[in-house]
């Protein structure tokens, strides 16, 4: 889950499906000019990356972007959201999904000459997964045999007493057969392991990483991915150009790209409008009522979907919120629809479902509690026992969710007659902080964007007891033994349909209430004739055309 | 003179220790944990969370972490911030910005405020003045953030006339209009007070004087009336420049001008203490100074002030 830090963009993280050849008209297929791509160069919005750019220690969009088009890993998603493919990976190959034989491409180089190896990532992984490097991806290793020797518990959780050093750097799990192969042993079976091996915590590191701080290797990063790095001005540009010896598929077509770095998304809109800049991700909201981006840019104006929901969680370690039933007619009383249609002007869709649509393995309609129904919800909440008190739903107010969340307390006051009010949190940290340490007493926003494209990471995370995200405490032990099955399945086929099961029972429970789903509104310039969006809805600039 | 200004400068000194541990204070006061809203809504590893509150001993008291961060400000060590920039640098990368758009927007403030309050100020009631009068009350009335979005979209996107952002090499013409923007509601004081303090001059005996002895009406407006008339508007225009500098933030945001204002703001959400502290010392160091400026050219002004 990356999070976008721009002040108003808030959820607006990006994502999409839609595959784009200028702007949304289809007759248009005087594609790129081959001569005048080939030294082209396009200007396009960014926001200042927080940390030096590591991939297992970035977040947020802003680094994240850069480490999507400066790194390819061993898989890659496809634009348009299918399953992944090898991209560095010769051959994943498994019997059992616990070991893991993968070959990579011979001779590929990293942007400093240096060559990929297998020890390239078994290394990096090391790095990321051991507890004294803080690194904010190393969930993402905690499937690989050896990790919790890496991350000792803390003997007295968050007190004084510091966990110990782990006595030893490397996992057990990871071994590196010749050059161009390695070994991976999971702690258990998981077939969705060579999925996630897309995301950016998965990179490989040039052995250049090793010999210095990882804050100066990130001021100057060394990739192996389309483009390389020529210069990092903080908070003004980032200038980035062709690796001419990349040798895997998606080569570019254009010579340099420089991410502009605005800290306000009216400024860049103003930019794109005048033809100074060539491609915003998120245009601003300002821009979006009356469907003013569409006037504005014509058929340069992108819609697409986003595989991300917005939803609202509820506290289940807080007794009122224990009865299912309770949740439910809360859910019922949501017309979803009005949400979407009012406050977001139609830019996002009510949620019917779990996992994104957009998400493999991911079922469309099946949240029954998604429905509006008022008369169902007053009539559960009567079998509830009602609700004394008043039902707080929390958002972080330094985003733009005060809107939404307040039309949806005021339909459910409306609706089921409690006595329910927005109430918002000054910053997101203190936001957090709170629902972290299992201190909320009312409902509160929650968001969550795809990793990596698999209905696996729309379930364990959030709604299997110790998942990364499963903030509510929210446990059924039918779930919860489902979950397990289908994340140790031979196949995704069945372990996607075990998902299904599991996602049944989660509909019962109602731990959460899926709002929305995301949408994201881009535009380009007039220079760009051909582009695609990623499966997650950042510009894919190996497919720009001039 | 001397022993006044030595003394002026003394009184820095505790002004300066006054404020930076007020700023740090308040800024270490912010509730939530800088790092738990870094992850977005995944939330933080746990193990991240304590690299990063030992890296920058967030667990130690307000003094000691107040104690350690002074004593490394001395020995010109601005310290880095969470993500590991050196704060220096980002204090010599954004000020310079600031202070070009602030310097700009007070020199269209002086001109064109000063130059309005003259001429209404010698001409009251006239069509000029209640113009003037007019415009004046439009620029206060309108926020800054409506005055900037109107002005860059009709000239930036709509006219062609300007580029709608500031380039990174931040040239003195692209700053006009951001400059104009940031001064406006100044400029209508300036044109105001200038106006105010002119119309009473203009029936001093004094004045009287000087057209009875026959000096040409130049001289008289020029040297006599405008000299005794500046005092309140230099006030205003010295203790201005501060003002602009750390109320720049929403015009360098529309402008897209890599200025103090946004550095401040992101270091107050994310609890960076060390940030907020570095800017605005330097920037209680630009109102000091110009406060004591301004004092000294009260003197030059007006003969009869004098410091001991």
């Amino acid at each position: 889950m990356r999070v976008s830090k721009r002040a108003s963009g808030a959820l607006a993280v990006g994502a999409a499906f839609a595959l784009v050849a200028s702007g949304c008209s289809s007759g248009n297929d005087n594609g790129g000019d081959a001569s005048a791509s080939k030294d082209g160069a396009i200007v396009i919005d960014g926001t200042q990356p927080e940390n030096p750019l590591v991939p297992a220690n970035t977040t947020e969009t802003g680094g994240g972007k850069i480490i999507d088009w400066m790194w390819t890993g061993l898989v890659e998603y496809p634009n348009n959201g299918g399953a992944p493919q090898n991209a560095l990976a010769e051959s994943i190959e498994t019997s059992d999904s616990k070991v893991f034989k993968i070959k990579i491409k011979q001779n590929t180089k990293f942007h400093d000459g240096t060559t990929v190896k297998a020890e390239s990532f078994v290394k990096a992984w090391n790095w990321a997964a051991y507890a004294p490097n803080g690194a904010q991806n190393a969930s993402f290793f905690a499937d690989i045999q050896g990790f919790s020797d890496l991350n000792p518990e803390d003997p007295d959780g968050d007190g004084p007493k510091k966990a110990p050093t782990p006595t030893v750097q490397e996992m057990s799990g990871l071994k590196v057969v010749d050059d161009w192969n390695f070994e991976v042993t999971l702690s258990a079976p998981t077939a969705v392991f060579p999925t996630k091996l897309g995301y950016s915590a998965f990179m490989p590191l040039p052995d250049a990483f090793f010999n210095m701080k990882p804050e100066e290797f990130g001021k100057k990063p060394i990739g192996n991915g389309p483009v390389k790095l020529v210069s990092w001005q903080d908070d003004v540009e980032i200038k980035l150009t062709r690796f001419d010896d990349y040798s895997l598929r998606d080569k570019m077509k254009i010579k340099d790209v420089t991410v502009k770095i605005y800290q306000d998304d009216t400024a860049a809109y103003a930019d794109l409008v005048s033809g100074n800049l060539d491609f915003q991700q998120q245009v601003p909201v300002s821009s979006l009522a009356g469907d003013k981006w569409k006037t504005d840019l014509g058929d340069r104006a992108i819609a697409s979907t986003t595989p991300s929901t917005g939803i609202i969680a509820f506290p289940i370690y807080d007794t009122r919120f224990q009865n299912p039933k309770l949740r439910k007619a809360i859910s019922l009383s949501i017309n979803r629809q009005e949400i979407t249609d009012k406050i977001f002007f139609g830019n996002r869709k009510p949620a019917d479902s779990w996992a994104n649509p957009l998400t493999p393995g991911a079922e469309p309609g099946n949240c029954t509690a998604c429905k509006f129904d008022a008369t169902q919800a007053k009539q559960l909440l009567t079998e509830a026992g009602g609700f004394t008190g008043q039902l707080k739903m929390y958002y972080n107010a330094d985003a733009s969710h005060k809107e939404w969340m307040e039309a949806v307390a005021q339909q459910v006051k409306t609706n089921l007659g409690i006595d329910a009010v927005a109430v918002g949190v000054p910053t997101f940290a203190v936001f957090r902080a709170n629902i972290n340490a299992h201190k909320m007493d009312g409902a509160y926003r929650a968001g969550w964007q795809q990793d990596y494209p698999d209905v696996e990471n729309w379930i364990n995370p959030l709604y299997v007891k110790g998942g990364s995200s499963n903030d509510g405490l929210y446990s059924n032990d039918q779930v919860n033994a489902l979950a397990k099955e289908a994340s140790a399945a031979p196949s995704l086929e069945e372990s996607h349909k075990k998902f299904a099961d599991a996602v049944k029972l989660i509909d019962q429970d109602v731990p959460s209430m899926p709002i929305y789903f995301g949408g994201q509104q881009s535009g380009h310039s007039e220079k760009i004739k051909k582009m695609e969006l990623t499966n997650v809805g950042e510009l894919d600039i190996t497919s720009v055309e001039l | 003179m001397g022993r006044y200004l030595l003394r002026r400068l003394l009184q820095l000194v505790p002004v300066f220790i006054g404020t930076t541990f007020l700023i740090y204070w308040l800024v270490w006061s912010v509730p939530g944990d800088p790092f738990a809203g870094k992850c977005g809504d995944r939330g933080c590893p746990e193990n991240f969370r304590a690299v990063m509150t030992a890296k920058y001993h967030l667990d130690d008291s307000i003094w000691l972490q107040y104690a350690s961060y002074m004593k490394n400000l001395f020995q010109g060590d601005f310290g880095i911030t969470f993500g590991g920039r050196e704060i220096s640098d980002i204090i010599l990368t954004s000020y310079p910005n600031t202070l070009k758009l602030a310097v700009v927007a007070l020199a269209i403030e002086a001109a064109i405020g000063l130059g309005a309050g003259v001429l209404t100020g010698l001409r009251r009631n006239g069509f000029l003045d209640n113009l003037v009068l007019v415009s004046t009350l439009f620029l206060i009335a309108l926020p800054v953030f409506v005055i900037g979005f109107v002005l860059q979209w009709l000239l930036g996107v709509n006219w062609h006339i300007v580029h709608p952002t500031v380039s990174s090499e931040m040239r003195i013409t692209e700053l006009l209009l951001p400059g104009f923007v940031l001064g406006s509601a100044s400029t209508a004081y300036v044109a105001r007070v200038a106006r105010t303090s002119i119309a009473e001059n203009r029936r001093a005996d004094y004045v009287r004087t000087a057209i009875a002895k026959g000096l040409p009406m130049r001289r008289v407006v020029g040297v006599h009336l405008l000299r005794n008339s500046l005092i309140p508007v230099v006030t205003l225009l010295g203790t201005d420049l501060g003002a602009l500098m750390g109320g720049a933030i929403i015009t360098e945001g529309i402008f897209g001008i890599n200025g103090i204002g946004r550095q401040v703001l992101r270091a107050i959400v994310t609890k960076e203490s060390a940030t907020v502290v570095g800017i605005v010392v330097v920037l209680v160091v630009v109102y000091l100074v110009m406060n004591l400026l301004v004092d000294l050219l009260y003197a030059a002004l007006d003969p009869r002030i004098r410091y001991e």
